[in-house]
């Protein structure tokens, strides 16, 4: 089985978050929130409260649909007194100990290429219980053995205060799990093998023997991404939803 | 008008800021006065050493492009859905500006401790981050109340020489209406000076209405207000206007070479078209 071709990776990316999201075997996700320009993330954390799960969402990029009258500085005072469950982070480079870099490349402050810096990462990352890696593009560039810079540690001593780190790091490729110390191979996204995935991955990691593919989408879930998703991200995501669904968006 | 707070012009505004201020913005979602980098442009400032509160976005760009600005220091400087800062990543690449790395809830502890009048205020989280060794300003020390070992980082007061951002209203009192953006009282109280440029001025006294009081900066903090209409386009404005993302998306493509950011400048910036019309 190759996977069904009338699902978008999209919508593959936003059920296979959406499954994280709800993993039993992590700490309990009452309280998500999602950066800005995070339209798959924002997609799987709707798909979850779509499908009945009561969760509270902040959606930082909203001027409306979040908690925060404190301004900019209240979701870090949130993350801090340990109200903030899940957050998703980035990197412009991602390594094999979950450290992210958001700074560039080349000499400090990336002289080589500056990507725009390392936003609330260093705090957050430390102070939510579980932090969910997503980057779509999944090549040797992206996925280092060691970053440049590290904007966020993903391990730290045991003296130093943290919650939690990464759980897993979801490309355009494949599912890592991350057990505080070392990625593993989950599963492979439909079209990509443990070689292919092996080869666009510049980090050791370990495998299993035999890779499960990243499951489709149920019928539910994609209906709901279709209809009641999509209507919740067309204010602040209009050029997504109608890259994703704009045929949907039409009828 | 009480005698906190000028009634002034965006020009007059403009060169009262000094160059080499500590000048501190907010970003594209929280009332950055656009109007008044433009005007800073235009007065052809220098040195200019910009504080994003917590991040940087448009007006910080246009002020490096024009080569108003000595150093950055922010948690990121981006452009949204417009992408990266075009300006900003060419002074970092050619060594023309100083960057000063920090993470968002940093800045905004640092503008705490200036607000309570303390030397520094500390901060969880951050160690691991290669931010640390890039700011001998930081310290991480051993948590005096604690027996077991628990580094933290200390973060030293900032007091910024000049704040500046654009509000929907200002009134008779000299009062500013902010709404929830409260982070923004804090730079008021935090930054030794307060500029801001507004839509439109009302008459009365938001203080005494226990609705709008919440929301207002008081006329305490509030050095100078200047009448600047749209003064934060291309920028969204709370409820009053929407992000413009063509105009923002015409200027990544524009300043992409320093040649395109001047031509944007001369249309935008300096309307000299217009003015020599206008004469």
């Amino acid at each position: 089985m190759s996977g069904n071709t009338d699902v978008r990776p999209e919508e593959r990316l936003a059920a296979t978050l959406a499954r994280l999201i709800l993993d039993t075997a992590a700490p309990p996700a009452r309280h998500i929130a999602v950066g800005a320009a995070s339209p798959i993330p924002a997609a799987a954390c709707w798909l979850v409260a779509k499908t009945g799960h009561p969760v509270r969402l902040s959606l930082l990029h909203k001027r409306s649909g979040n908690p925060f009258t404190e301004g900019s500085r209240e979701l870090f005072d949130l993350t801090g007194q340990g109200r903030i469950d899940l957050f998703f982070l980035g990197g412009g480079q991602i390594d094999g100990a979950a450290n992210i870099n958001l700074v560039g490349t080349g000499e400090w402050p990336g002289t080589g290429v500056r990507f725009p810096g390392s936003f609330g990462s260093a705090f957050m990352y430390l102070m939510t219980p579980r932090t969910i890696l997503f980057r779509e593009e999944h090549s040797p560039r992206v996925l280092v053995d060691r970053v440049e810079h590290v904007s966020a540690a993903g391990v730290t001593p045991p003296e130093v205060f943290r919650r939690g780190t990464a759980q897993a790091l979801v490309t355009g490729r494949c599912v890592f799990r991350f057990d505080g110390a070392r990625f593993a191979l989950e599963s492979a996204h439909p079209g990509e093998t443990a070689a292919t995935i092996r080869a666009e991955t510049g980090f050791d990691y370990d495998a299993p023997g035999t890779v499960p593919v990243t499951p489709d989408p149920t019928e539910r879930e994609l209906s709901l991404l279709r209809g009641p998703v999509r209507d919740e991200m067309a204010e602040t995501y209009p050029e997504f939803c109608a890259r994703v669904w704009g045929h949907a968006a039409a009828a | 008008m009480t005698p906190d707070t000028t009634r002034t012009t965006l020009d007059a505004m403009a060169a009262s800021v000094p160059d080499g201020a500590l000048l501190a913005l907010p970003p594209d979602n929280s009332l950055p006065s656009v109007a008044l980098a433009k005007a800073l442009i235009r007065r052809g400032a220098r040195g200019l050493r910009l504080l994003g509160v917590p991040v940087s976005g448009f007006a910080t760009d246009i002020l490096i492009g024009a080569g108003c600005v000595a150093e950055v220091e922010t948690s990121a400087v981006s452009l949204g859905e417009a992408g990266f800062a075009p300006r900003f990543s060419a002074a970092v690449r050619a060594g023309a500006i100083t960057v000063r790395d920090a993470t968002c809830p940093a800045i905004h502890t640092m503008l705490q401790a200036a607000e309570k009048g303390v030397p520094f205020m500390p901060l969880r989280g951050v160690i691991g981050s290669d931010i640390l060794a890039h700011r001998p300003d930081w310290r991480v020390v051993q948590n005096p109340l604690s027996e077991a070992p628990d580094p933290i980082l200390l973060l030293p007061a900032l007091r910024p020489d000049v704040a500046a951002i654009h509000a929907p209203v200002a009134d008779e009192a000299g009062n500013v209406w902010v709404g929830r953006r409260r982070e923004l009282a804090t730079l008021a109280h935090a930054s030794r000076r307060l500029l801001v440029t507004v839509e439109r001025f009302v008459p009365g006294n938001m203080l005494e209405d226990e609705r709008l009081a919440p929301g207002a900066i008081a006329a305490t903090y509030v050095d100078a207000v200047a009448l600047a209409e749209r003064g934060a386009h291309p920028v969204a404005l709370l409820d009053e206007y929407p992000f413009d993302a063509a105009h923002v998306a015409a200027y990544a493509r524009a300043a992409r070479t320093e040649e395109g950011f001047h031509a944007w400048a001369e249309r935008h910036v300096h309307d000299r078209a217009a003015r020599a019309a206008a004469e």
